[in-house]
C-alpha cells in the first residue's frame, strides 16, 4: 500500500531498452515535503528514472504515482503537478528571460490574472528581475540555471525535479541555488527530488538519499543510516562502499547477477 | 495570451531578431531573378517563348516559400538539440497544439518572404497579368506555405543533427525545386524529365501561381488540377508532420 504521505511512489518499475535493462524492478517512496536525493554512478539508471517520473518515458512495467496521479495514465494531471529543471539547458536563447517565463505560464495554463505578478515575484527571488528584458544568449550558465528554477516553480508544482542542477556552476551559485531550494521546500512544503554527482551537496541538503546502481536501488535512508549500514563516517565513503570504486564503463555485464543478489540483501536489511 | 498566440509570437520574435536570416533568405531569390531573369531571359525571348520574367517569378516565389519552410524546420531541430523542446513536450498540452502554433508561425514567415520576393520582382519589372487575381494568388501562397511548413516540420522531427538536415536539403529540397516547372516550361522537355516534374507536387504550386500571376496562357495543367493536387499534398504533409512530431523521443 502507498502510504498517505507519499507524494511519489514507484512500485516494481522496470525499463528495458531493446535487450538492455536500464531500470530493474525499483520500488521506493518520497514523502510530501521531503528533499530527496537520487545518487548513482554514470549509467546507473538515474536519468531513466527521472524521465519515467516526469512522463518523458513510459516504464516497461510497474506503477508510478505522483501527487495522486498515475504517471502513465493521467499524464497531463501529473505534468501539472511537477516542475523540472533538466540536466541540459532548456531555455529559448533567442527570447528574453521574461518571454521564456511567459511562454511557460501559457504552457501550464497559469491564470492570466496571476501571471505577471507571479513572474515578477519569482524573478525577484532568483535576482533576475532587472535582467528580464535581456536575451538568454547574453546570460551566464548560473543565471540560466536560476531562471530555469524560477520557471520550474511558475505553475506552483507540488514536486520539483532537479536533474544534476548544479553541474558546471561555481560554488557561490551552487550555495545560492540550494538556499532557494531549501527555503522553498520549508516555506511551501514543496517536495524536491534531485540527482547529483556532488555527494557533499546530497549530504548537506537531502533529508533522505537513495542510491541506485546498475538499475537497482541498493540503499535508501538518511546519511546517518547509510553510514551506519556501511560502517563508514561520511556519505562519500558509504557511497563508494556500496557502489564500488571501479569505473562504470569498465564493469562487465556478467557481474550484474552477483551484484543484484548483494543489493537485494542490503535492501532487505534497510527496510 | 493563449498558447497558440504565444507559440506563434515566439517564431515571429525569433525571425525579426535574426536580421542576418532575413537578409540571407532574400539573397538567393534576388540572385536567381538577376541571373536567370535577365541572363537567360534574353535567350528565352529569342527562342520565341516571350517574357521569361513573367514565367519565372511564380517559380522564384515558390522556391522562396519552399526554402523558408524547410529552413524553418531547423528551429525544431535546434529546439531538439539545444533542449527547449523538452520544455515544450513535458508541458501539460497536446503535442499537436505545440506543432500547430509553431508551424503557423513558420508558415507566416514563409508568407512574408514570398510577399517580399513578389515586391522585389515588381521592382525588377514584373507585372501581374491581372491585379484582381493577386489576392487569390496570396491565398494560394498561404495554402502552399502551410503545406510546405508541415513538410519541413516532419523532416526536422525525423533527423537528429544538422548534417543530416543538410543532407536532406541536398537530396530532397533542391530536386523538388529544380525538377519542378519553376525554371523551364514542361512542353518541350524530354519525357523522363516531364514524368518526374509531373510527379513533383511543387510543379503544381508553381503552376497555380503562374495561372494567377502571369495569366492562364502560362499555365500547363489548369488551375483546377493544380488546386486539387495542392489539397492532396497539404493533407499528406500535414499527416506526415503530426505523425513524425508525435514520435519525437526525448
Amino acid at each position: 500500500m502507498t502510504s498517505e504521505k507519499a507524494i511519489i511512489s514507484a512500485k516494481h518499475v522496470v525499463k528495458t531498452f531493446d535487450a538492455v535493462k536500464a531500470v530493474r524492478d525499483i520500488t521506493f517512496e518520497v514523502k510530501k515535503g521531503e528533499i530527496f536525493a537520487f545518487l548513482g554512478p554514470n549509467g546507473a539508471g538515474k536519468s531513466t528514472t527521472i524521465k519515467m517520473l516526469t512522463t518523458m518515458l513510459k516504464p516497461t512495467s510497474g506503477q508510478l504515482r505522483l501527487a495522486g496521479h498515475d504517471v502513465t495514465k493521467e499524464r497531463d494531471s501529473a505534468r501539472k503537478a511537477f516542475g523540472i529543471v533538466f540536466q541540459d539547458p532548456s531555455l529559448d536563447e533567442e527570447l528574453t528571460a521574461y518571454e521564456n517565463m511567459e511562454l511557460h505560464a501559457s504552457l501550464y495554463g497559469v491564470p492570466k490574472a496571476k501571471r505577471a505578478k507571479r513572474i515578477e515575484n519569482l524573478m525577484e527571488l532568483v535576482e533576475l528581475w532587472n535582467r528580464r528584458n535581456s536575451l538568454i544568449k547574453t546570460f551566464s550558465g548560473g543565471m540560466r540555471r536560476r531562471l530555469e528554477i524560477a520557471r520550474g516553480l511558475l505553475h506552483e508544482p507540488k514536486v520539483l525535479f532537479l536533474d544534476e542542477p548544479t553541474l558546471g556552476l561555481d560554488t557561490q551559485t551552487r550555495n545560492l541555488m540550494w538556499d532557494y531550494v531549501q527555503k522553498l521546500s520549508h516555506e511551501k512544503g514543496m517536495t524536491i527530488f534531485f540527482t547529483t554527482h556532488y555527494l557533499d551537496e546530497a549530504e548537506d541538503v537531502a533529508e533522505r538519499i537513495a542510491i541506485i546502481d546498475k538499475g537497482s536501488i541498493i540503499a535508501i535512508g538518511t546519511t546517518t543510516e547509510l553510514c551506519r549500514l556501511t560502517k563508514t563516517t561520511t556519505l562519500e565513503e558509504a557511497y563508494l562502499q556500496l557502489t564500488g570504486r571501479a569505473l562504470r564503463d569498465e564493469s562487465e555485464a556478467g557481474n550484474n547477477n552477483a551484484l543484484n543478489a548483494k543489493m537485494a540483501l542490503r535492501n532487505r536489511r534497510l527496510r | 495570451m493563449d498558447l497558440f498566440t504565444i507559440l506563434w509570437l515566439r517564431q515571429m520574435r525569433r525571425y525579426v531578431r535574426s536580421g542576418s536570416r532575413l537578409l540571407g533568405s532574400l539573397g538567393q531569390p534576388i540572385l536567381l531573378l538577376l541571373a536567370l531573369g535577365y541572363g537567360i531571359g534574353a535567350i528565352y525571348r529569342r527562342a520565341g517563348e516571350g517574357n521569361y520574367l513573367e514565367f519565372l517569378v511564380p517559380g522564384i516565389i515558390t522556391q522562396t516559400v519552399l526554402l523558408s519552410a524547410i529552413f524553418w524546420g531547423i528551429i525544431i531541430l535546434q529546439d531538439k538539440r539545444f533542449g527547449f523542446l523538452a520544455e515544450l513536450l513535458v508541458a501539460p498540452v497536446k503535442r499537436i497544439q505545440v506543432l500547430f502554433g509553431s508551424a503557423c508561425g513558420g508558415a507566416t514567415i514563409s508568407i512574408i518572404q514570398g510577399c517580399m520576393v513578389f515586391t522585389i520582382s515588381i521592382i525588377f519589372g514584373f507585372r501581374p497579368h491581372n491585379w484582381v487575381l493577386v489576392p487569390v494568388a496570396f491565398a494560394v501562397l498561404i495554402f502552399m506555405s502551410v503545406a510546405l511548413t508541415c513538410f519541413g516540420a516532419g523532416i526536422a522531427s525525423m533527423v537528429d543533427d544538422f548534417q543530416g538536415f543538410q543532407g536532406i536539403n541536398n537530396l530532397l529540397v533542391m530536386p523538388l525545386f529544380f525538377l519542378s516547372s519553376a525554371l523551364y516550361p514542361l512542353n518541350n522537355i524530354p519525357t523522363f524529365l516531364k514524368i518526374i516534374s509531373e510527379c513533383n507536387p511543387v510543379t503544381y504550386m508553381v503552376d497555380a501561381l503562374r495561372y494567377l500571376l502571369s495569366g492562364p496562357s502560362q499555365t500547363h495543367f489548369g488551375i483546377a488540377k493544380d488546386l486539387i493536387i495542392m489539397a492532396i499534398t497539404f493533407l499528406v504533409t500535414l499527416s506526415f508532420a503530426v505523425n513524425r512530431f508525435n514520435h519525437i523521443q526525448m
